[in-house]
């Protein structure tokens, strides 16, 4: 009984519980508050992502034994300078910017029209199933949809199948960059639509009616009212498209042939075949450093300050 | 939602410039301490770090446990659980995709996490004189006595009648063909290299395909003098590598994945190519009309070992492990099931009793006069065999194939 009683006398004699008295303590002190709250994210932001990053950025500095592959940490532009000076390399890498900027340019193209419909023209019911449908393929398996391309495009398969029944020959794409083209088109599309289409939805219906109040027709009203508002989605996309196509070794390795050489099969075959670690992560400096020019670019060109 | 990521992108460009900034200071800082503690090693006057390492004179109780570093399909539980039954050692597998790989996961004497790996000839030399591997005394390993002599001390794990590690099993790489396609069987590698067949072509996306080039010259281009097509000096190399260049227009694909060059000639895309025994079983075990042949140029081949590691925690149970996998049964089921070739001389019987013919067909009982057509697969290093450092190291081998080859 004295037990039971003990809480509620407590109360009554008007002494805080300890963790009144904590809360109270950092109610009065913002700064206590924030650092707890920071401190766990903030801790592992900086050591497993930002440390991973600079061990990396450092290991391109340095260079293996040849024979026993062993990291030797002798200081040395070497790898860099093997990119720069082998003309393989350089057109790896133009191929992969190629690429990467094609399929942006491609998923864009089809995106804009896409997310508009979604955005301003379909029936609330429209707009739910066009959602289910772009979302869908995201929660299949990515190896299961680069298969199933696989099968679409290879010898006597569902592409060429069709094609010769209706009297147009084969194309044979399997093992093209063509292949490779059309499998990154598909598997980044979502990343596009979705942005394109949230900074189509935030257009308030009132600019386009003053615009064509203002007796702007609408290829006018396109140019000079919708797109704008919708390059921050667009960047926003493309930051998605771009990279994701820059830095894949998948897909050309499986649907790829054999010009299907890309930045990231360089680095995939230097790390898993030839285990130089160093020279993979020279490579890897590569497209960070597009990157980070491609976000300058894009913050030079105000995309990010339009919202 | 767009308000979010724009924000977080603000902020990851005020990031970037940081990033390469820290790299940059890091790099400066490290610099002036590290070069000093470079790893001295060179190709040149090789020697065995782990040598005088002490052998186990006497197998104890075992640990419990095994970590073991296989090729998929090496730890099937068709041998592995009588294996843990028999020993209460508990295999733990970790599957590696390329001899490379292996050799990254041995790296500081497997890191004192694995006990061993079954690495292919052209790893086993990085592996121990990378100091990665621990001296095997032979005497606590009867079925060895059983091997042909061509696998008691190889080469490839045995320096200085030094043992690394017990032989496995070997193979070699076929020349595949449709057999729609090719009515006669090929008896050349130079149906690889003809134009006629454009687009009709697999070989494996791997360096160690240059030697497979060298094998083919050295029948077809004697005035090049080639003996060893793993010790190539500069003018027989570049040789090697103009042929696949050449050959490159011919290719539909270059595989990495078993499984890949298994769809290519089940869907058509390639009527030829070069591949192992098992995707030959694998192919007539679904009734695809696959044919496999070695060509009168002989064919390149890997031999396999289980190598011990340098700092292996469980060294009971990885002896336990060498005694189980070299007796004949286990060597025969092993040969069998993954379509390989056993070293020990009497696993021929039990194969045959798995399944009829077998030993034939894996060559198992002539290897003496067979083994010898087949060039099986070593790390190519920059000292030829007659002691000149003439030939050329594997890295440049990686480098020919993604740069000139590719």
């Amino acid at each position: 009984m004295a037990v039971t009683a003990s809480a509620p006398s407590a109360r009554e004699s008007g002494r805080p519980g300890a963790w009144t008295r904590v809360s109270g303590a950092l109610w009065r002190r913002p700064w206590a508050r924030a650092t707890l709250l920071l401190t766990p994210p903030l801790a592992w932001f900086l050591l497993l992502y930002i440390a991973a990053l600079v061990v990396l950025l450092i290991t391109a500095f340095w260079q293996i034994n040849p024979f026993t592959t062993n990291i030797e940490r002798v200081w040395s532009l070497s790898n860099l300078s093997t990119i720069f000076s082998s003309s393989a390399y350089q057109s790896v890498i133009l191929r992969t910017v190629g690429m990467a900027a094609a399929v942006t340019l491609i998923d864009t193209v089809v995106a804009l029209p896409f997310a508009y419909f979604m955005a301003r023209i379909a029936t609330r019911r429209t707009r739910t199933f066009l959602f289910v449908a772009i979302l869908l393929p995201l929660w299949a398996s990515y190896l299961a949809k680069v298969y199933s391309w696989l099968l679409i495009f290879t010898h006597d398969g569902v592409l060429d199948w069709t094609l010769s029944r209706i009297g147009l020959g084969q194309v044979h794409l399997i093992y093209t960059n063509w292949a490779v083209l059309t499998v990154f088109c598909y598997l980044w599309l979502p990343f596009m639509i979705i942005p394109v289409y949230a900074a189509l939805e935030r257009i308030p219906p009132s600019q386009i009616e003053a615009s064509q109040d203002l007796g702007a027709r609408t290829w006018r009203t396109t140019r000079s009212v919708i797109l704008p508002l919708a390059l921050p989605g667009i960047v926003a996309g493309s930051i998605f498209t771009f990279s994701l196509t820059l830095g894949d070794y998948i897909t050309p390795l499986l649907v790829g042939g054999t010009s299907a050489n890309f930045m990231g099969n360089i680095i995939y075959s230097n790390i898993g075949i030839a285990n130089n670690v160093p020279f993979a992560a020279a490579m890897a400096l590569i497209p960070i450093a597009i990157m980070a020019v491609y976000l300058l670019t894009a913050r030079a060109l105000g995309a990010f300050e339009a919202i | 939602m767009m308000m979010a990521t724009a924000r977080t992108l603000r902020r990851l460009v005020k990031i970037v410039p940081w990033l390469a900034a820290a790299a940059v200071v890091t790099a400066g800082c490290g610099s002036g301490g590290n070069t000093s503690t470079t790893a001295g090693s060179s190709t040149a006057g090789l020697t065995v770090p782990t040598a005088n390492l002490p052998v186990l004179q006497k197998i104890g109780k075992g640990e419990g446990q095994l970590n073991l570093i296989a090729w998929e399909g090496y730890l099937n539980p068709i041998w592995v659980k009588p294996f843990q039954q028999q020993t209460g050692c508990q295999v733990n597998a970790k599957y590696a995709g390329s001899s490379d790989e292996m050799v990254a996961l041995m790296k500081n004497g497997g890191g004192g996490q694995y006990d061993m790996v079954s690495s292919s000839g052209d790893a086993d030399l990085r592996i121990l004189y990378g100091g990665d591997a621990h001296p095997v005394n032979m005497k606590l390993i009867p079925s060895w006595k059983e091997f042909y002599p061509a696998f008691q001390s190889p080469a490839f794990n045995t320096i200085n009648s030094v043992h690394y590690g017990v032989s496995l099993q070997w193979g070699p790489n076929v020349l595949m063909y449709n057999k729609k396609d090719f009515p006669t069987p090929p008896t050349s590698w130079s149906v690889l290299y003809n134009p006629k067949y454009k687009g009709q072509v697999t070989v494996p996306d791997n360096p160690i395909q240059i030697a497979d080039a060298a094998l083919y010259l050295e029948t077809h281009n004697p005035g090049l003098k080639i003996t060893d097509p793993y010790e190539l000096t500069q003018p027989q190399f570049q040789a090697a590598v103009k042929l696949l260049a050449q050959q490159r227009p011919l290719i539909e694909k270059y595989w990495s994945l078993a499984s890949q060059e298994i769809f290519d000639f089940k869907n058509g895309n390639a009527t030829l190519g070069a591949g192992w025994p098992y995707q030959v079983s694998t192919l007539k075990g679904n009734h695809f009309p696959i044919g496999d042949a070695i060509p009168s140029e002989g064919a390149t081949g890997w031999a396999d070992t289980w190598m011990l590691a340098a700092k292996a925690p469980h060294p009971n149970c990885a002896y336990k492990w060498m005694q189980y996998i070299s007796t004949p049964k286990v060597q025969a089921e092993q040969a069998v099931n993954y379509g390989e070739t056993p070293d020990n001389k009497l696993a021929c019987g039990y194969m045959n009793k798995l399944q009829a013919g077998s030993c034939d067909e894996y060559h198992a009982n002539a290897p003496a006069s067979y083994l010898n057509s087949i060039k099986l697969w070593k790390t190519p290093i920059a000292t030829c065999d007659n002691g000149k450092s003439d030939c050329v190291p594997y890295s440049e081998w990686v480098s020919a194939w993604n740069t000139e080859v590719k």
